[in-house]
């Protein structure tokens, strides 16, 4: 599995174009690392690769994933993971919910389905959290389970956009670690943003300067 | 087209359009259509032309008669004074009342004190303060036995000849309107902040509050205002009640001109209700010119750098204006509850000497409350499905409204609703819906959209956008998006915005009447027309059942998130 | 098919309307009245005819199964402007007004434009009770003949009502309410002549102050109008400064000015319906000792009917009621104190020995006046008068 941006350039309607045209390749196991001063358009690169660029961006180049070109999917087809600072679990479902959400449709039965969860909650170490409130959990179990519910839809990519910046620094630590072993795992291609060189030293992969 | 292959807006999902499209269509037909069509129907008429009637002869005769008919300039004037005047001096006091309660109350205490007031119909409120304010109403009947009156005082206080008892009520029931606009605009800015900013430079609160707030908060309650306005011109029902009556303001007029027995009245009142309209325009234009006299005055004065310590009594004054204005609206309701259960309640007695439910036994009003009901109900639905159709559509075509969108949204409430209502009306019975259930609802929608979309379009922006990508990221589809994740964290916002609509239904006399031809009676139309009876008790009983639909409404829409959500903290915060 | 269509239609329109119907008429509209339902345009301000209305949609629909839904107007003229728009739109056969509460210039004014059913009135069983001679009050509307086109319902007679226990020094004539006023000033005022009973008031001081009473029973001319109004004019402009409010505003109807009677905002109330303070008196609105009277020469009396639409979808049904109001055991229902208090329309000397018992067994009331004690009755003037008149005091007292 391979992520590969090809002379990826973005413009705002109204500009110049935000970088010069960007090529990339992202192989599955390593984590590289994106890293660059606030405004530069770190997170609107991350935004135009999942397939949530808003209106008055224009896109050029192409985005290529295990070889499919998914410049121009719709962001629920392009099968890309997206890790948020704060978690964006949904407020109206409980924790296990959330999890369920992400569940492929293919796998069939109450049961089963249920089992799945239970058991990414205790991989995330919030074993007998489905019923809870996700407003009622830590910075880091709201981490976790974000991550959970990302890896539960079987992404072929995952986009982390600062996702521990809002941490204190043990915690960032376990969750890092948590993180990239997770993704590991599951040996895909790994696009982290940061402003943290802790986080660029910790992900052990190559880091591109924007 | 070509440059589409290279450079794309990422996404430029096609059903997006055609939902997009299909909204727009059904708002042009359902609604702008009408509403120009009832509008070209009653211009028509106002020169002349009104075939059925046998009025062909296109030409200034009607206008003429118009201005020829007894009393028409002091109408004008009444009109001129009473609209507004209530509208500045309601957003006056509304200015006043933010800039010192805010940061005192929160914009969620504020919404819950002033639904009850802005979830009674107009009516309601008029009738109930007719009985405070008469020479033999309730505040009279406190004072006699200090002021040793045996029978009421002569003083006008109500239906007097300048309009005064008919501009304190639009004021009593406009101002929590304009009292919520504003609280919900100050939500968006810093306010606390620049006011501490301004006050730390030496300038004083009333002072920071219109030199530096009030400059932001204008764009953002602009139209709001000029829905104020339009209403103020062409309100009936209120001015029925309240106002003068020998002549009455313009639009009560018209409508008395419209139902007259020669029916050759038809064509001076369309000339009338069109001049109506003419006034509105006329008003806005005047609301946009003071705008900018204001903002060349206020720059200048603002350079100068007065730092205005003695504006403050001022600010203290129109608060308090503001407070009894609440007061009074809230004290008409009360009056209406207890006249609903009076027996016998002679002047000046302070109190009813004799109680009866009677009026409450007599069943005649379950019919009126079930078509409120059964209005209210079906057009919250249209109105509220078309509005959710209509923001997603934005969101999936992923284009911000145009300015000549929310122009259209606001058609209705912009345009005096007599200026195409009888047109309107001729236009259904040609096709043949007037008279039925179908006409009044489509004609409550007309009026309930608009509403209904202002109330949600702010809270549907505000969704943190972090959701929407992260159900899209785990391959949710924009359907699954829009029922799994928009529908029910926006559940809150949306019930709200859904009681907005049932109490603007619940409201609605001008469409019933004209369209439902009379037979149609809901509660607002029936307490209208028993204003007239003038028997307080069973006037009471309409009113006060009038009032609770909406608030029991709001109750649900505030009770239901709760009850749902009841173990999600993150949702029970209420909405902005 | 057609022929006979034709020829029966030309049988209806020659048949004279004093012809007896034959039963088998009447059953086909019975039958054909079956599961209507009857939109009656009427008034709505009076809370005690809403009643009586709803008690007749209960009998009709249990005797004939016809449903009576009232259509509450705050003006009569709403339903006859709803008639012309509907009659402007082409809608000729399913109007949405099956039956109107009407009388003078509204009825003059549909029936000169051709907007009314009939003649109906001679085919209803019931109008057997009724003095139909040409000259007798159901047969002249407002001096305008009925000619079988609206079908009579409800006696009104125009009354005075007052607080005994505050006032006793009463006006005896129109023309005595002047001194009345100034010895009392702003204690009294009328319904604004736009309404019916503001005209009314208007109506009875010209009958009493006109030079020719006998020219108000004409059509007016401008001239007439000069002539007999000159003196009502003289009289009004010395009344109005002592008026309430000093006559620049009025109340909107007369149910507003009973309310400003029992308020004490004034002294004296009016009404077109003798029994009303009676019945208010119960309902607790007006206190115990409000009482009644009219002027020594009398006041006017007319009658108020219902007329049925030409386009009205229901017109059966609507005759169904029309004759069910007719129905002795109804009318001494609508004049019993406790419902409506109204006067029966019928012929005494029409009904038989146990119709007249039941009206004679009704219950009284020490604020109810006999027919006799209200003195004489005097004739509507043409209804033309009471447009002009109502034209002429705006034009006058509206600034």
């Amino acid at each position: 599995m391979t992520l590969i941006l090809q002379a990826l350039t973005i413009t705002p309607t109204a500009g110049t174009p935000l970088f010069a045209p960007l090529t990339l390749t992202i192989r599955p196991d390593t984590v590289t690392t994106l890293m660059g001063p606030s405004g530069v358009g770190k997170s609107t690169l991350l935004d135009a690769i999942g397939g949530h660029l808003a209106p008055g961006f224009r896109l050029s180049g192409q985005i290529l994933l295990n070889g499919r070109d998914v410049t121009h999917l719709p962001a629920e087809s392009r099968r890309i993971g997206l890790m948020f600072q704060d978690a964006a679990l949904f407020p109206h479902l409980s924790v296990g919910d959330n999890l369920a959400f992400a569940l492929p449709p293919s796998l069939k039965g109450r049961p089963a389905r249920r089992a799945a969860v239970e058991d990414a909650l205790t991989r995330a170490g919030l074993a007998g959290f489905y019923a809870r409130d996700p407003a009622t959990l830590s910075g880091g179990q709201r981490a976790r389970a974000a991550l959970m519910r990302t890896l539960l839809t079987r992404p072929e990519a995952l986009l982390l956009d600062e996702p521990f910046a809002r941490l204190d620094a043990t915690l960032r630590a376990d969750l890092r670690g948590f993180t990239f072993a997770h993704a590991r795992a599951q040996s895909i291609p790994v696009l982290l943003v940061t402003h943290d060189e802790a986080d660029a030293l910790a992900a052990n992969g190559p880091v591109i300067a924007l | 087209m070509t440059w589409r292959a290279q450079t794309q807006p990422s996404r430029p999902a096609p059903h997006g359009r055609i939902l997009r499209r299909a909204v727009l269509w059904v708002v042009l037909l359902g609604l702008v259509l009408p509403i120009l069509a009832g509008s070209f129907e009653t211009l028509r008429a106002a020169f002349g032309l009104h075939p059925g009637i046998g009025a062909t002869r296109f030409g200034l005769a009607p206008w003429q008669s118009l201005a020829a008919l007894p009393g028409f300039v002091t109408a004008l004037r009444l009109t001129l004074f009473t609209g507004i005047g209530s509208a500045v001096l309601a957003l006056l006091l509304a200015t006043g009342f933010c800039a010192l309660m805010h940061g005192r109350v929160s914009t969620r205490q504020g919404d819950h004190m002033l639904t009850p007031i802005l979830a009674v119909p107009h009516a309601a409120i008029a009738i109930g303060l007719a009985f405070l304010i008469a020479p033999s109403g309730w505040i009279a009947r406190l004072i006699a036995p200090l002021a040793g009156w045996t029978i009421p005082p002569e003083i006008a206080s109500v239906n007097d000849s300048y309009g005064l008892a008919l501009l304190l009520g639009l004021i009593v029931k406009e101002l929590p309107f304009l009292l919520l606009v504003i609280l919900a605009a100050l939500s968006q800015l810093p306010v606390n902040q620049q006011l501490s900013a301004g006050r730390a430079l030496g300038y004083g609160r009333g002072i920071v509050w219109i030199k530096v707030i009030m400059p932001q908060v204008w764009p953002l309650i602009r139209l709001p205002v000029l829905v104020v306005q339009a209403y103020a011109l062409s309100v009936v029902d209120m001015a029925v009640i309240l106002g003068p009556s020998n002549p009455p303001t313009l639009a009560v007029a018209v409508t008395r001109w419209f139902a007259n027995p020669d029916v050759q009245m038809i064509l001076p009142a369309s000339a009338g209700a069109v001049l109506i309209a003419l006034l509105t325009l006329a008003a806005t234009l005047l609301w946009l010119l003071a705008e900018r006299v204001v903002r060349a005055i206020g720059l200048w004065w603002l350079r100068r750098g007065g730092r205005g310590l003695s504006m403050q009594p001022g600010l203290l004054l129109t608060a308090g204006l503001a407070a009894a204005a609440l007061a009074l609206g809230l004290l008409s309701l009360l009056a209406l509850l207890i006249w609903s259960v009076t027996h016998r309640w002679s002047f000046p007695h302070p109190l009813p000497e004799s109680w009866s439910w009677q009026t409450w036994h007599a069943a005649s009003w379950a019919e009126a409350a079930s078509y409120s009901l059964l209005l209210g109900c079906t057009t919250t639905l249209i109105a509220t499905t078309l509005a959710i159709a209509w923001l997603e559509a934005e969101d999936r075509s992923a284009s911000p409204r145009a300015g000549w969108a929310t122009a259209l949204i606001y058609l209705p409430l912009l345009l005096p609703q007599i200026a195409f209502l009888y047109g309107l009306n001729l236009l259904f019975l040609r096709i043949g819906l007037s008279g039925g259930l179908v006409a009044v609802i489509w004609g409550h929608s007309l009026f309930v959209f608009p509403y209904v979309m202002i109330a949600l379009s702010d809270p549907w922006r505000a969704l943190d956008p972090a959701l929407i990508r992260s159900a899209a990221s785990l391959g949710a589809g924009p359907n699954r998006r829009l029922f799994a994740v928009k529908l029910p964290v926006l559940l809150a916002p949306i019930l709200t915005a859904a009681a907005i609509g049932f109490a603007v239904s619940i409201a609605q006399y001008l469409p019933t009447l004209f369209l439902g031809a009379g037979r149609i009676a809901t509660l607002t139309t029936e307490a209208v027309t028993l204003s007239s009876s003038a028997d307080r008790r069973i006037v009471g009983t309409y009113a006060s059942l009038q009032a609770a639909l909406p608030f029991a409404a709001y109750a649900l829409a505030l009770a239901l998130p709760r009850l749902i959500f009841r173990n999600r903290r993150a949702l029970l915060g209420g909405h902005a | 098919m057609r022929l006979p269509i034709l020829a029966s239609l030309t049988l209806c329109l020659s048949t004279p309307a004093f012809a007896a119907p034959t039963l088998a008429d009447w059953q086909q509209t019975l039958d054909a009245a079956r599961g209507q339902t009857v939109y009656w345009n009427a008034w709505g301000g009076d809370q005690r005819t809403n009643a009586f209305i709803e008690w007749v949609n209960s009998q009709t629909e249990q005797l004939y199964g016809v449903k009576v839904e009232q259509v509450k107007l705050t003006d009569t003229a709403e339903a006859v402007t709803r008639v012309i728009s509907e009659k402007a739109a082409g809608e000729t056969e399913q109007g949405s007004v099956d039956l109107i509460w009407i009388n003078g210039p509204n009825f003059l004014a549909m029936k000169e434009q051709g907007l009314l059913h009939g003649p109906f009135v001679a085919d209803l069983p019931n109008a057997k009770f009724l003095d139909l001679s040409a000259t007798s009050p159901a047969s002249v509307d407002f001096t305008t003949p009925v000619d079988g086109m609206e079908s009579p319902w409800r006696l009104a007679k125009f009354v005075f009502s007052y607080d005994s226990a505050r006032v006793s020094d009463l006006p005896e004539t129109m023309a005595g309410f002047t001194d009345w006023a100034a010895a009392h000033p702003g204690r009294l005022t009328h319904p604004n002549p736009a309404n019916f009973i503001g005209a009314t008031f208007l109506k009875q001081a010209l009958i009493e102050l006109a030079p020719d009473a006998a020219a108000l029973q004409l059509p007016v001319t401008d001239a007439s109008f000069a002539t007999q109004t000159a003196p009502l004019w003289a009289w009004y402009d010395a009344l109005r400064p002592n008026l309430w409010r000093g006559g620049e505003a009025f109340p909107e109807n007369e149910s507003v000015q009973q309310q400003m009677l029992n308020d004490g905002e004034v002294d004296i109330a009016m009404a077109f319906d003798p029994a009303s303070t009676a019945a208010a008196i119960a309902q607790g609105s007006l206190p115990e000792t409000a009482r009644v009277f009219t002027p020594k020469a009398g006041s006017i009396g007319n009658i108020s009917f219902v007329a049925i639409p030409f386009n009205a979808a229901h017109k059966a049904g609507a005759q169904v009621v029309a004759n069910f109001l007719l129905d002795p055991a109804t009318q001494a229902h609508m004049q019993d104190i406790t419902v409506l208090g109204s006067f029966s329309v019928l012929d005494p000397a029409k009904l038989d020995v146990p119709a007249q018992a039941t009206f004679d067994a009704l219950p009284t009331a020490p604020a109810l006046p006999t027919l006799d004690s209200l003195g004489p009755t005097l004739l509507e003037p043409h209804a033309s008068w009471m447009t002009k008149l109502t034209e002429a005091w705006a034009k006058r007292y509206t600034r």
